[in-house]
């Protein structure tokens, strides 16, 4: 089956070029921006906020509402957050890369709506290609005028700057972001405040979005609010970009709509498992979630509240399939080691409870696990996200440390048996 | 906004209350305060490890987590980054709540080395309080802890074990927040954080004892108590910190009648808690093997041979007598450095005994006694609190007033006051001023007349209240003058002022009487005796005979060293009570023990003039005797005896004798921890100064000196403590690049520094920021001349 697509349509229809200007305008591009130029913030907060959208980088909260909570204090900034680093995830990377005007557009409208005149893309160290395709094309808004002073011969200022991060998870967190945008360290800042929308960049009103986020933004004042919202599911409107990994057979990036199953995503979309193995499990939303399992979970439909209440979330779109020759407790470490090493190390119960976790795990599929060692894994990821709940009910600043616990939570409520066999026989039962 | 005490952040008068219940009890609390300290205020303690009242919350070591009630259910928050709100409930003892604190601590154990038998926090360490009081019982960790070096000397005075650190940001929050001189830092992230400083910058502030204090484990030690003793065994008094003249409170310590530790104590009224390094460490001096232990008499030959009590006593009571009699002169140099009752006994003794008005315990620092002793519309130190614009004519204050200028960062950097710093150079509050004025000195009263007339943003920010203005010499060129024309100016604008003078309790003296114009209580005398320059003066052509010197050094610490020296050498018969042959002391014909601080019990009287009390901890040592005692002595042998008998018995004197001090007795200054401020409401103060609007005289040359002081020099009681020796930065000769090539010169060149009362030679350092046509050289330098306070200076290369 085929759904309608938003923000790929353009590298998909045309997909040598969809990056250039000449593209972008032949395609519709910059019509959503120019009419945003005539527009209040009034009006374009409430058009987004009832078209539903939600942020796609990971928490989906309402994109409108969020833009509602600007503080008056001025200058206000906007960051777009394109620092994409939850295992798993690479839907931003070609949006920068194949569609960089389309963000572009994004920006001018969302910092129209903000009453902001300097905005900042944060973009992933690792992502050069992507960082440099986003500066010709705002290289090329500029040259337009559709940045820089009075954009589109109207009296309104916009620049952009585009900054590369230097290689930490946690700077993907908004208010880690902000810091590390200022010179700080990449430290997630305490809340309360909660949004960086009251005190944000500088101390400043801040509003952070996501790419996919704001890709969005020029589709939704095209095709107006009643369309964009048919496209998807009841409380999850518009599109969803799912970025497929693992043991399917056809891994990628799918734009497709909530409502679906993950039955019809993992064997109609993704092709269905490798090497014709079964399915032993998967994450749902990132690393960071709890995973699910095909005897639960299958036929639950894709949205954000049947996937929340199973205890887990869709997150940033990132779904890990792993079949039945993967060994859970070494998936499990892996996943932990990696929150483990990028950890800030601001909050004890993160900074020690993720390596020692890390260390517990290493230790069990080393073969040197002991019957305890079961109940020392839970209680110690009890002690980061108390009563191991989701959402969780955290010891610590920011999510990372419990998203640690994720991998815990499922393998010892899912594979106790495998955890066990590893602790009796010594080591791991699958083959290496 | 929220305020700070002794018991932590307390509200400020006409705030808003909300009410809270913690633990099932209800309160009000000030809106805003942090939860951790409302529940505090009301019995309900919270641990905690990285909040600290005096600095920002940071809510890193989750030690305080507690359970709020929300419409949700309940959730965890930490108490010291969540202010109280109107109907919030608390539970701080729930099953979830014990659970995480257990598991913080849990944490927070892991990787630590459990060194605590080895370790100087042991007995005296939050985290192995907090392990008893709300830790696990057993460890349930089995792997390879985390290893680091042990302890890296970061600085010449602290030690750094990255084993026991728990990551709580208190140091590097003082060092940034606080002192600001951000130089110890977190490196690495995750598991692999770290406290440490960058490569090749050592932890050189001059405040960095004081993250040593507020460690809440061992991880940072003090190279002067490493390994000295065990907190148990120490004996604790409160005392006022004998270095500066804030009236800093600290804790004394002392095992075995030995001092071992001064800590600041939170003194909501001058320190809150916060030392210089030079305090902090300055305690080594006490039980220095160079104090003098026995009186001593000089002979012929120049060498001293020790002498008892009655010998040296009738010998100087002989010779002042002769003197005295013969209507020579007599003088006395000092007394600025012990407490109130043994300046009130000398300043007696001077008068009664010596029949001289020839007193000055100021050793020609520049400033009328009269003003500093008794300004109009003296400030308190807490007025920089809620000051809108604080304006720092004077000193560098993080060079000689340490702990003010903590204040004056934090009013400027935590309650958003506007700061106008005026300085010849470079100023350590430079990076917090919001105006900064430059000159040279001898052009300074044509600055203020250039601010009291024109117009600008300096001027109407001066002209914006409250005003707090802080007022001194920038340097030994100055005249004092300018800093009493400034004053006049900031009390035309309604501001207050603090006259700035150093020698620790040189307020306390001149209340006492201690000048050639002042009575004791702040009056005036009718016939003034000669100020410390002219007795020097008259002792070296020979119109004033003999000298008393008490606790001061004039040969190291007049700036015309030289002419100090020459007095001395052509006095006709010198005594000096001291603790320490020095320079000058070395010179006097008799040399009396006394003791010192720590060893004997008084008040003193700090800058906003509270008095204060120092306490005894240990004994003096060999046969020392306190001031008093042996001024009393002397006395009753020369025939006019003042009939004292104890420090006790004197500040009750004091107390109903000298008119600003009616009224202040020892037990009220033992009740109120902050003491009190004189004159008490039922005293009155004989005079008023009001500052003059002379500025005084201005010079110009093509090169001005600017001779000033910094934290670490050759002062005795530095001399004499073995982790301040070594620190004094040496001197040197600061210019501009266009001056030093206009006159041959390149940066690490010799040039000879020359001033009509002294001249030196000296390496020359060549500085960017340094103004055109002016020198910088530190004052008291190891082994360097002193230069005198004639500002015109010629420097030739050498
Ligand atoms: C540990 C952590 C890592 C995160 N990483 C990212 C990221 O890489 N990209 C992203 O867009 N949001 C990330 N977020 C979410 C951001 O904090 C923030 O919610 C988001 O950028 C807001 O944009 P949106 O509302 O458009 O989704 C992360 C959050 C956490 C707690
Ligand atoms: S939970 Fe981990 S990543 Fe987040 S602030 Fe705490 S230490 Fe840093
Ligand atoms: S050295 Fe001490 S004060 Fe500094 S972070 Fe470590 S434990 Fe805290
Ligand atoms: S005391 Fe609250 S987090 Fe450390």
């Amino acid at each position: 089956m085929t759904y309608p697509l938003l923000v790929t349509k353009r590298m998909t229809d045309f997909p040598s070029d969809s990056h250039t200007l000449e593209r972008y305008e032949a395609t519709g591009g910059y019509k959503a921006a120019r009419a945003s130029v005539g527009m209040t913030r009034d009006q374009l907060v409430e058009a987004i906020k009832n078209s539903g959208l939600l942020g796609r980088g990971g928490a989906a909260f309402s994109a409108g509402l969020k833009w509602s909570f600007l503080a008056p204090a001025r200058p206000a900034y906007l960051v777009v957050n394109a620092d994409e680093s939850e295992p798993g995830t690479f839907k931003d990377r070609q949006l920068l890369e194949r569609d960089p005007h389309q963000l572009v557009e994004g920006i001018i409208i969302t910092a129209i709506a903000n009453e902001v005149h300097r905005a900042f893309v944060y973009v992933r160290g690792e992502y050069p290609k992507p960082a440099r395709r986003v500066q010709k094309a705002i290289d090329e808004a500029y040259a337009e005028g559709y940045l820089g002073k009075g954009i589109f011969g109207s009296s309104y200022d916009l620049d952009v700057v585009v900054h590369l991060g230097a290689g930490a998870y946690i700077c993907g967190e908004e208010t880690a972001l902000i810091n590390s945008l200022e010179g700080l360290r990449g430290e997630p800042r305490l809340k309360p405040p909660y949004f960086p929308a009251a005190v944000g960049l500088y101390n400043k009103p801040t509003i952070v979005n996501n790419v996919e986020t704001l890709s969005n933004l020029p589709h939704i004042l095209n095709q107006g609010i009643d369309s964009y919202k048919g496209l998807g599911h009841e409380a999850d409107t518009g599109t969803f970009l799912f970025s497929i990994s693992g043991h399917v057979k056809k891994p990628g990036n799918y734009e497709l709509p909530h409502g679906i199953t993950w039955n019809e995503l993992i064997f109609d979309i993704a092709g269905g498992m490798r090497r014709e193995r079964r399915l032993k499990t998967w994450i749902p939303g990132g690393a960071s979630a709890p995973w699910f399992v095909p005897s639960d979970h299958l036929e639950l439909p894709i949205t954000k509240d049947d996937t929340a209440k199973a205890g887990s979330m869709l997150g940033s779109g990132a779904v890990v399939v792993m079949d039945e020759a993967t060994c859970v407790v070494r998936a499990a470490e892996r996943i932990v080691r990696f929150f483990a090493h990028e950890s800030c190390g601001q909050c004890t119960p993160c900074r020690e409870g993720t390596s020692w976790l890390e260390m517990i795990l290493r230790r069990i599929e080393a073969g040197q696990g002991r019957e305890v060692d079961f109940d020392l894994l839970l209680d110690v990821s009890d002690n980061i996200s108390i009563g191991l709940a989701w959402p969780p009910r955290m010891t610590t600043i920011c999510p990372l440390g419990p998203s640690a616990v994720s991998p815990i939570i499922s393998i010892t409520k899912y594979f106790k048996g495998e955890i066990m066999t590893h602790i009796h026989d010594g080591g791991c039962p699958l083959p290496a | 906004m929220t305020d700070l005490t002794r018991e932590g952040i307390k509200a400020t008068v006409g705030e808003e209350m909300v009410k809270v219940t913690v633990d099932g009890q209800e309160f009000e609390a000030p809106k805003g305060q942090m939860l951790i300290q409302a529940a505090q205020n009301h019995g309900t303690y919270i641990p905690r490890f990285c909040w600290h009242p005096r600095m920002r919350p940071v809510g890193m070591c989750r030690m305080c987590l507690v359970e709020m009630e929300t419409p949700k259910g309940r959730v965890l928050i930490t108490a010291c980054t969540n202010p109280v709100a109107d109907g919030m409930v608390i539970d701080t003892k729930s099953e979830v709540a014990k659970k995480a604190q257990e598991g913080v601590l849990e944490f927070l154990l892991i990787n630590h080395p459990l060194d605590c038998p080895v370790c100087d926090r042991g007995g005296e360490c939050p985290l192995q309080d907090h392990t008893i009081a709300y830790g696990p019982g057993e460890s349930r960790f089995v792997e390879e802890k985390r290893h680091f070096e042990k302890p890296i000397k970061i600085s010449d005075l602290v030690y750094l074990d990255r084993e026991r650190c728990i990551l709580c940001a208190r140091c590097t929050r003082f060092s940034d927040e606080v002192s600001g001189d951000p130089l110890i830092e977190f490196l690495d992230r995750g598991n692999f954080t770290q406290i440490n400083t960058f490569p090749d910058q050592p932890f050189a502030s001059y405040f960095s004892g004081n993250t040593v204090q507020i460690c809440p484990v061992g991880a940072l030690t003090s190279k002067a108590y490493r390994f000295r003793a065990r907190p148990w065994d120490l004996v604790s008094i409160e005392s006022t910190c004998p270095h500066c003249t804030t009236g800093d409170r600290i804790t004394v310590q002392a095992s075995q009648n030995e001092v071992l530790r001064f800590l600041g104590v939170d003194a909501e009224a001058t320190n809150w808690s916060w030392l210089s390094d030079k305090c902090r460490f300055g305690f080594e001096f006490i039980e220095s093997p160079d104090r003098l232990t026995s009186p001593m008499i000089r002979q012929e030959d120049g060498s001293f041979t020790e002498a008892t009590w009655t010998e040296a006593l009738e010998l100087v009571a002989s010779r002042f007598t002769e003197i005295r009699d013969a209507g020579k002169g007599l003088a006395v140099l000092g007394g600025a450095r012990g407490t109130n009752e043994d300046a009130y006994a000398l300043a007696k003794f001077a008068r009664e005994v010596l029949s001289t008005n020839n007193i000055d315990c100021q050793l020609d620092d520049g400033l009328d006694p009269q003003f500093l002793a008794a300004t109009a519309d003296r400030a308190r130190i807490s007025d920089l609190d809620s000051a809108r614009t604080i304006l720092v004519w004077g000193p560098d204050l993080k060079e000689e007033h340490p702990t003010l200028y903590l204040r004056v960062r934090h009013a400027v950097q935590e309650k958003g006051a506007r700061l106008v710093l005026i300085h010849p150079w470079r100023n350590g509050l430079d990076d917090r001023a919001t105006h900064k004025l430059t000159y040279r000195p001898g052009s300074g009263a044509a600055l203020l007349t250039r601010l009291q007339s024109e117009e600008g943003e300096v001027a109407t920010a001066l002209a914006e209240g409250p005003l707090v203005a802080l007022l001194g010499r920038t340097g030994y060129g100055e005249d004092g003058r300018l800093a009493e024309a400034v004053a006049a100016h900031v009390r035309s604008l309604g501001g207050k002022l603090l006259p700035l003078a150093r020698r620790s309790n040189v307020y306390g003296a001149l209340d006492m009487g201690l000048a050639p114009s002042l009575a004791p209580g702040r009056a005036t005398t009718d016939n003034p005796g000669k100020n410390a320059a002219q007795i020097l003066e008259g002792l070296a052509e020979g119109s004033i005979l003999g000298l008393l010197m008490v606790g001061s050094d004039p040969v190291r610490d007049v700036p015309n060293g030289e002419l100090a020296r020459q007095a001395l050498e052509q006095a006709r018969f010198v005594v000096a009570l001291d603790q320490f042959l020095t320079d000058s002391s070395r010179l006097a014909d008799v040399v009396l023990p006394v003791e010192g601080f720590a060893e004997k019990e008084g008040s003193v009287t700090n800058v906003e003039g509270r008095v204060q009390k120092v306490n005894r901890v240990v004994p003096g040592p060999g046969q020392s005797r306190p001031d008093w005692s042996i001024l009393d002595d002397l006395s009753d042998r020369m025939g006019r005896s003042i009939n004292l008998v104890s420090a006790e018995a004197i500040a009750k004197e004091i107390a109903t004798e000298v008119p600003a001090y009616v009224g202040v007795t020892w037990d009220m200054l033992d009740a109120e921890k902050d003491g009190v401020v004189v004159p008490l409401p039922e005293a009155t103060q004989p005079l008023v100064y009001l500052p003059a609007d002379t500025p005084g005289k201005s010079f110009s040359g093509e090169l001005v000196l600017h001779y000033a002081r910094t934290m670490f020099d050759d002062g005795v009681l530095m001399r004499h403590g073995p982790s301040l020796e070594h620190l004094a930065p040496g001197a040197v000769a600061i210019l501009n690049f266009d001056d030093a090539r206009r006159l041959g010169l390149s940066d690490g060149d010799q040039a000879d520094i020359k001033t009509s009362q002294g001249s030196a030679r000296l390496t020359v350092r060549i500085d960017p920021s340094m103004n055109h046509g002016l020198v910088y050289v530190p004052f008291n330098q190891p082994g360097i001349p002193s230069l005198g306070s004639d500002p015109v200076v010629t420097v030739t290369k050498a």
